[in-house]
């Protein structure tokens, strides 16, 4: 996957970076467990300052998006179950409802909107390890 | 905090005109500065000081924590310095600027300059005076890159590269920042490159350092405010977080530094039709920041972090 640095944005360049990985994580484009380029070889090819990445990947990793395994770089981390499964689905309504409302006001039929949900969603990876009924300890 | 350069109280005149206003920088170790500023805004006269081109008429300079003045051939050895429009001799061939710098540097790496201008394809036989503006702007830099410094400072180092040379050149700066430790102070016009490459920016604006900060949290914290209201707008201009105020009838436009809700509570007070804030994109938020009249500008420093400032 390429991370592609618009400097003219108003998002700052780690934003961006944050942005882009999280995303191609969600597509499959970085599968789970697969190793990240370090931070020198991003730094070579996006030419952004080696800090600069490294604020990117220190906040991903906060996020549980990433993790470091010390003397062997960066890996994509399993999608994050830690966090109580209410929480994370308020997190998830809070999403469809903005969502949601922008589909409304523009003009868009509920099946309409499921439809595309349903089609859009086939360019994702998703877990198909855990059942929908499934709640997550707290560990 | 290891402070590679400090000023303090820096000061210059040309004549009547205070150049140089009495500005305090200070870079760490390991950070790379961009400097920015409109043309004449004091750039290449702040720079020529921290090399002892010109010397202050006010004002201390501290390199690695020692006065300027006490600064030993040998430790000068260490703050590698490209004058803006990389003078050469246009008469020397590239191999014989090699041999001419080399002469002035116990420490020379002569196999990183070879590799580098082999990199760079720039061919040994060639007359400096017919290189391209990007080819001498390469020699320059393999030239600097030799004795091994760990300061350099540049000043305005991409001018005049096409867009491909000055990425290039770009990559080649990243390879030296990753060669940890390495401390850099670069000026340019060129917004986009001081993004991806600085860690702090500072502005000078007619001599004075308005901004000193981290290049997020200058973009982060300039915000476009406009407001809809029905009252005279120019009592805002003394607030000395406005950067600048464009007033209509109704509507204003404010651009405020360091933005934060306490901002968004004062301007609730006046009680608004309407308040939308938009967020800046560098470029934006220099223009704002350098063309305002509003002298009484905040000025935008935060405080060296982790470890903090003394």
């Amino acid at each position: 996957m390429k991370v592609i640095i618009e400097t003219s944005s108003r998002v700052p360049v780690y934003q961006q970076i944050v942005t882009q990985i999280r995303e191609g994580i969600a597509r499959g484009l970085i599968q789970v467990g697969e190793r990240l380029p370090s931070v020198r070889e991003m730094s070579r090819d996006l030419v952004v300052n080696p800090n600069t990445i490294a604020k990117a990947y220190t906040e991903l990793e906060r996020q549980g998006i990433l993790n470091t395994r010390p003397g062997l770089g960066v890996f994509a981390a399993q999608p994050r179950s830690e966090l109580l499964h209410d929480i994370r689905s308020e997190r998830l309504k809070e999403g469809i409802d903005r969502l949601l409302t922008e589909a409304v006001h523009l003009g868009f039929n509920r099946e309409e909107v499921i439809r595309l949900i349903e089609d859009r969603s086939r360019a994702f990876q998703w877990d198909h390890s855990s059942t929908p009924a499934k709640k997550n300890r707290r560990d | 905090m290891e402070w590679i350069i400090e000023t303090e109280g820096l000061t210059r005149f040309y004549g009547h005109q205070k150049v140089v206003d009495t500005v305090n920088l200070r870079i760490p170790r390991g950070c790379v500065y961009g400097l920015l500023g409109r043309n004449g805004a004091g750039k290449t006269t702040l720079i020529k000081m921290l090399m002892g081109v010109i010397f202050p008429d006010r004002g201390r300079i501290r390199i690695r924590g020692k006065d300027f003045s006490e600064l030993s051939p040998d430790w000068r050895q260490n703050v590698a310095y490209m004058p803006e429009g990389h003078p050469l001799f246009g008469w020397m061939t590239v191999q014989g600027a090699v041999d001419f710098s080399r002469s002035f540097y116990p420490a020379w790496n002569n196999d990183l300059v070879l590799r580098l201008l082999d990199h760079f394809k720039l061919p040994l036989k060639k007359r400096i005076r017919s290189l391209s503006r990007g080819q001498r702007a390469q020699a320059a830099l393999a030239l600097a890159v030799a004795p091994d410094p760990d300061v350099f400072i540049l000043d305005d180092p991409t001018l005049g590269l096409d867009t491909v040379v000055r990425r290039e050149f770009l990559e080649s700066l990243i390879q030296i920042i990753q060669r940890s430790g390495r401390t850099i102070l670069f000026s340019s016009h060129i917004l986009g490159d001081v993004e991806r490459i600085a860690d702090r920016i500072g502005i000078l604006v007619d001599g004075v350092l308005r901004v000193d900060c981290s290049t997020e949290q200058f973009k982060e914290s300039l915000r476009k405010v406009v407001l809809e209201v029905f009252w005279n707008t120019s009592m805002l201009a003394r607030h000395s977080w406005l950067v600048g105020a464009k007033s209509g009838s109704s509507r204003c436009e404010l651009v405020i530094a360091g933005y934060n809700e306490t901002h968004r509570a004062q301007l609730e007070v006046l009680a608004p039709c309407r308040i939308v804030e938009i967020e800046m994109n560098l470029e934006d938020a220099f223009i704002e920041y350098t063309r305002s009249s509003n002298n009484s500008v905040h000025l935008l420093f935060e405080e060296h972090s982790p470890g903090g400032a003394k």
